[in-house]
């Protein structure tokens, strides 16, 4: 017998304001909490979203107005989740990714936003074009999803 | 979706308890009013209670670690108290205990101030 693989997705567009940072993270966990996350998934999952919407807001368009778009998609316990701005693109995707560094020392930035990213995902790609955009694509599994049917 | 914030004091100890959360668009807020209350010189050391601080994400730790550089740039020592498991596996995975003395309860966490000063 064929087995059904739950699938679905979902895709937002917002401008690029401080504020949207909580919708979007709030979207994004209410949209996987169809696969029954626990607390702490549904956590790694508002936080990682939350710090590359926020990487959008502060680098990507620098506080001027731009669009954020994001897809979010459920192919059995995998969770793909995809953030892109059309702003000014990360010229050194290497060192952006080092713990503690910041382009932007003086705004109090931790530096910690995609060491954050890879702690708690599976999987993060960083696609960036200087001038063009930022495109970051973050897979996880969700452990426990797979667990509790296997259990039931 | 937004944060408060409630001061109070004991001594020169500025205690903020911090209810809601924490990411970029808050922190800014949370940094002038902590900053404003510290302006007035009565306060030395710094408490933040987290008992109620639901969500934070790498600024609200920008936050804390520029708050924490203006307190012991002054001689003052900050502390932290009643995280919940969410907010502590962030500030774990980053090293922020390294730091920062976290306490069970405000109440330790003050009279941990009051020792050191």
């Amino acid at each position: 017998m064929k087995q059904n693989v739950h699938k679905n997705f979902m895709e937002l567009k917002f401008p690029s304001r401080s504020e949207n940072e909580a919708f979007a993270r709030v979207a994004v966990a209410s949209f996987v909490s169809q696969l029954d996350p626990t607390m702490e998934e549904l956590t790694d999952i508002k936080t990682v979203v939350s710090e590359a919407v926020t990487n959008a807001v502060i680098h990507g368009y620098e506080n001027q107005e731009g669009m954020i778009y994001i897809r979010a998609e459920i192919d059995g316990s995998r969770i793909s989740i995809q953030i892109t701005d059309q702003g000014t693109g990360i010229m050194d995707v290497s060192e952006a990714r080092q713990p503690l560094y910041t382009s932007k020392p003086e705004l109090e930035r931790s530096g910690m936003g995609f060491t954050i990213m890879e702690n708690f995902m599976d999987e993060v790609t960083i696609h960036s074009k200087p001038g063009k955009g930022t495109t970051i694509y973050m897979v996880k599994f969700l452990k426990s999803h797979q667990q509790q049917k296997m259990a039931n | 979706m937004s944060l408060n914030l409630e001061m109070k004091h004991s001594r020169n100890v500025l205690v903020v308890r911090l209810n809601g959360e924490l990411d970029h668009h808050t922190a800014e807020q949370v940094r002038y009013q902590i900053e404003d209350e510290l302006g007035k010189d009565r306060y030395f050391h710094l408490v933040l209670n987290l008992k109620n601080l639901d969500f934070m994400d790498s600024s609200g730790l920008g936050m804390i670690l520029g708050r924490y550089k203006k307190v012991s740039q002054l001689g003052g020592k900050m502390v932290l108290c009643s995280i919940q498991p969410s907010v502590y596996r962030l500030m774990e995975m980053s090293g922020l205990f390294k730091i920062l003395p976290t306490f069970e309860d405000e109440q330790t966490a003050v009279s941990a101030c009051g020792v050191a000063s």
